[in-house]
């Protein structure tokens, strides 16, 4: 059949890309191997040739297939199955970037354009100290990842069974609907299924290019230990490897606190960290990446600990795969709230393959060659830097083994059959022990500094770090008597465990300020390290004094009004406050220090989206308004129903004042039973109503006020009323009715305080007026909100931007660049990061 | 090694083993009928919303509490009371989730974590029900 409308031009193109690439990385891959076991210098250079030029080629069809993928999803060509999963005519173009990675298969994609990336500039920087001998060994790593990853968005078929899931397949072949049997099935698909709205925010735009960059740099740190094995120089690798492994630890942090920028703004958990598997997933690599960072700097400096550098190299890159294993075969299944779902057995087999391939080999190397990795024989001193930093590497190491086990459970669910389930208190279980390590690493990054490599005098050390000792338990001290933490919910045991912390992060802090100032004299550009962990420590005391003293104020304990609690008349046991608050519409209600009104509620420029104006005032003792801010979280009814809400904050340098709607009404309009009485009332007679009575103070002829503006040619007559309820709370009401050449318009007036519904019905006798009264439950318009108060949470971000810094400067350090180079990039790099983590609060 | 690395690293070991034998607490899924057996214990339920039985929650009256009945695979039927907001799209949920402590006649329920078809753009069948709800009839 002939069917009508269609653009199949670009779909086959971008297949052809996709297949071209997929073998350009397979020849690669074997090219780069060829060239690195080939020992005359000449030939070695000849595979390398042609190895790079496969390698380019597979970069040119990545890059191609990107472009079309955006073709087809800006021009909304929804013969693509794509298109139609992920786009949508209404989708501002701002997030149509978002809508590629929102899929599976595209965000393969990204993730192999930026392997693409990183592998150019290793070809690009072959001739500096960077690369050196080892592209090579990098790029035969680069390469194979890169079949991979391609190989799941392949789409072809051997024998039935599809390799990969292509991005262009067609959504008739995909779909079975009666509608693709007729020619024109297009005209009928009139649009596509859309972008998640809770994946509408810039952060998604922003944040998975950074992660996936972060998850594929670290495949550079596996390449150069791979190389450092195969060539059995072991330990010559290292040097060029720092410069690259401070850039992905960089890149990887980043991405991961953007992620929970997005989290934190988007989601309505409450919060930017939930310990969820797919955060996990991405924080493990991390935390072995700065294991082996730190390793990395005690080999260079001493010669120690170079096996364990092997292992954590090997390992951070491994666990960016079983990371991707574990939240893309949907094994997570009820864990997670937003892991990808199962894309099919066969691509779940691929991923498993992905995985082996890279982890098996790279730890039989390890362990083969555990033996000839050199060591020195002398142990470390007690008194020595690399001593304490290793302990240090050892402890990230442990927390990372450590959530990776607790985030594995479905895993082993699976592989053993078990019923493990995930304990009371999830979040609390992970901060525990994340408190405990928050000790260790705030304490040894505070003193390590001072140590010197080898061995350390006493009288050194001491005079060093004894007024950073004083000043930062001055501070806590200081703190705990004006700002203390109320966390009392786990006991008084984790109350001085976070106390505890609190000190170690800002020992840490202060620590390294000094180091920068005593010991460096103030030459920053040196102090990489310092910087780095000074922002680490900073972002530890925003963490914990934002969640320690992270306050619900819409609960009924602090608002004092909405008695949700009281004894539960089955158990007899006393409720917890509970966390949510009705906001009746024009209802000032008390929450915590504010008077807080829904006032109006408003569409949103795609449809089904909901704006609710609420606005906090707090007041004095005077009743003068001392603070007063709007917000407007916003609901969005899904094409399916289903709602979803996204939180608005009120963002303050020293807090944020975070709001989500946690139910509201659903728009389709209930039918009010209730009917209009009709009463008949002069000048300053009163009626009842059975919550209070009103008093009509006059009929005004062509009103002219603030809501109504009638000029004299019009015919309008507008009722002033007074309700006054029973607890003697005044309201005024405007009831109108308007003649003009098409007849009668009432404009009815609604307190939505009062359920109470006014209309000007008409005119009777003897100058008297016919006023309809109203009175329905059904009127009444609210929302339930939480509102949470996070202080001091732009320390988070704070610490984060320090600390990405910090690595950067050390990078620059370390890779020997230019002077003007370094400073440009430092510049921009922190004025948009300043920007993006504290400004952009969109 | 040296003695003080040795120990070191044994405490370091230790404290680790230590939290994490301290830190396994984990529970258990659960069936109405297996839950029952455990009142008061913490578990996860996964059963269903029962859709012959009234969901209870009135906002205004209270905005933390709402009851509804869910049944499991089993066929086990109990009263759920979750004091919290309901959450939206409860009704259209598949699958429900929950955690908390089977009490006396009622499931006393901390947190749920629903399962919705919409979450599953990549399923077969919610694409065929997209296809015919955004195509207009021919």
């Amino acid at each position: 059949m002939n069917f009508i409308g269609e653009h199949l031009l670009p779909g086959q193109i971008g297949h052809f890309f996709i297949i071209l690439s997929f073998f350009a990385s397979l020849l690669a891959t074997i090219f780069f191997i060829m060239a690195s076991v080939k020992k005359d210098p000449l030939i070695k250079e000849l595979w390398l040739k042609y190895a790079r030029g496969l390698f380019f080629v597979q970069v040119i069809g990545v890059v191609a297939v990107f472009a079309i993928v955006f073709y087809i999803c800006s021009n909304h060509l929804y013969e693509y199955m794509y298109a139609y999963k992920h786009a949508s005519k209404e989708l501002e173009s701002k997030y149509l970037l978002a809508c590629i990675w929102e899929g599976q298969e595209g965000s393969f994609l990204l993730w192999a354009i930026c392997h693409s990336v990183l592998g150019s500039l290793i070809i690009l920087k072959r001739k500096t100290a960077m690369v050196a001998d080892w592209e090579p060994y990098l790029l035969t790593v680069i390469s194979l990842a890169q079949f991979f990853l391609l190989l799941m968005i392949l789409g072809i078929y051997v024998f039935d069974v599809r390799i990969g899931n292509s991005l262009f397949t067609l959504t008739r072949n995909e779909i079975a609907a009666p509608i693709f049997s007729q020619p024109n099935y297009l005209s009928f698909i009139k649009d596509g299924m859309g972008l998640n709205i809770l994946l509408r925010n810039y952060w998604m735009v922003i944040h998975p290019p950074v992660l996936f960059l972060g998850f594929a740099s670290t495949i550079i740190p596996f390449g150069f230990a791979y190389g450092g094995i195969l060539t059995k120089r072991f330990g010559d690798w290292v040097k060029p490897a720092l410069p690259w492994t401070l850039m992905s630890a960089c890149i990887l942090g980043v991405g991961i606190m953007m992620g929970g920028k997005w989290a934190y703004e988007s989601l309505s958990f409450g919060g930017y960290w939930a310990w969820d598997p797919v955060e996990n997933a991405s924080l493990v690599p991390w935390l072995i990446l700065i294991a082996g960072l730190h390793t990395m700097l005690i080999y260079r400096a001493t010669g120690h600990s170079l096996r364990a550098t092997y292992l954590f190299a090997f390992l951070s890159f491994c666990f960016v795969l079983y990371s991707t294993f574990l939240t893309r075969t949907g094994v997570l299944g009820d864990t997670s709230v937003h892991s990808f779902t199962e894309a099919g057995k066969a691509i779940n087999i691929m991923i498993g393959m992905f995985v082996l391939i890279f982890t098996v080999p790279a730890l039989l190397m390890f362990f083969v060659n555990y033996k000839k990795i050199p060591t020195i024989q002398k142990e470390e001193n007690t008194n020595s830097r690399e001593f304490w930093m290793f302990i240090g590497s050892l402890v990230f190491f442990l927390s990372a083994i450590f959530i990776s086990a607790k985030t594995s459970v479905p895993v082993i669910n699976f592989a053993f059959g078990t019923k493990i389930a995930p304990p009371e208190d999830v979040e609390f279980s992970y901060n525990k022990v994340a408190a405990l390590i928050a000790i260790i690493i705030g304490l040894l990054t505070a003193i390590t500094q001072y140590l010197k490599y080898k061995t350390t005098g006493k009288a050194y050390l001491f005079k060093k770090i004894v007024w950073p000792t004083l000043i930062a338990a001055v501070i806590t001290v200081t703190i705990a008597i004006i700002y203390p933490i109320t966390y009392y919910k786990q006991g008084a045991g984790f109350l001085g465990a976070i106390y505890v912390a609190l000190f170690a992060a800002i020992y840490s802090l202060i620590a390294n300020a000094m180091y920068i100032w005593t010991v460096l004299k103030g030459k920053a550009l040196s102090g990489g390290a310092s910087i780095a962990h000074a922002g680490f420590a900073l972002m530890l005391i925003g963490m914990l004094i934002s969640s320690g003293n992270k306050e619900v104020i819409s609960s009924s304990l602090v608002n004092g009004i909405n008695f949700a609690a009281g004894t539960d008349p089955m158990t007899k046991q006393k409720d917890d406050p509970k966390e949510n608050l009705t906001l009746v519409r024009d209802v000032p209600t008390r929450m915590g220090p504010y008077e807080v009104t829904y006032q109006k509620d408003s569409a949103g420029h795609e449809s089904g989206r909901k704006f609710y104006q609420l606005n906090f005032e707090r007041k004095d003792k005077n009743n003068l308004v001392k603070e007063h801010f709007i917000v407007k979280p916003d609901v969005y009814l899904m094409k399916d129903n289903n709602m979803s809400s996204n939180p608005d904050t009120k963002s303050y340098f020293t807090k944020d004042i975070y709001t989500y709607i946690s139910f509201a009404l659903n728009d389709q309009k209930e039918i009010d039973t209730a009917q209009f009485k009709i009463v008949d009332l002069h000048e300053g007679d009163t009626a009842f109503y059975s919550n209070g009575y009103m008093i009509l103070n006059k009929v005004e002829k062509n009103p002219n006020n603030s809501r109504y503006q009638y000029d004299e040619s019009k015919l309008a007559l507008m009722a002033d009323i007074t309700v006054v309820s029973k607890d003697k709370v005044k309201y005024a009401a405007m009831p109108l009715i308007e003649v003009d050449s098409l007849g009668i318009i009432h404009k009815d007036d609604t307190l939505y305080a009062q359920n109470l519904y006014l209309s000007f019905a008409g005119v009777s006798d003897n100058h008297n007026i016919k006023l309809g009264i109203k009175e329905s439950d059904k009127l009444i318009d609210f929302v339930t909100v939480k509102t949470y108060v996070f202080p001091y949470i732009n320390l988070v971000w704070l610490g984060l931007i320090v600390m990405a810094l910090g690595l950067i400067v050390s990078m620059v350090q370390r890779g020997k660049f230019s002077n003007t180079q370094t400073a440009v990039t430092l510049i921009l790099l922190t004025i948009s990061l300043v920007y993006m983590f504290l400004f952009a609060n969109a | 090694m040296k003695k003080t690395h040795i120990i070191i690293l044994v405490g370091i070991a230790a404290i680790i083993v230590g939290l994490l034998a301290y830190s396994v607490d984990f529970s258990t899924y659960d069936t109405v009928h297996s839950a029952k057996k455990k009142q008061g214990k913490f578990v996860h339920l996964i059963a269903k919303l029962d859709k012959t039985q009234p969901i209870e929650y009135d906002p205004i009256k209270n905005p933390n509490y709402l009851s509804f009945y869910a049944v499991d695979s089993l066929g086990g039927q109990t009263k759920v009371i979750y004091r919290n907001s309901k959450p939206t799209d409860l009704e259209k949920s598949e699958r429900i989730v929950m955690k908390g402590k089977m009490e006396a006649d009622h499931f006393e329920c901390k947190d749920i974590l629903l399962k919705c078809p919409s979450k599953y753009k990549d399923s077969k069948e919610q694409l065929q029900k997209s296809v015919s709800e955004t195509t207009t009839s021919f």
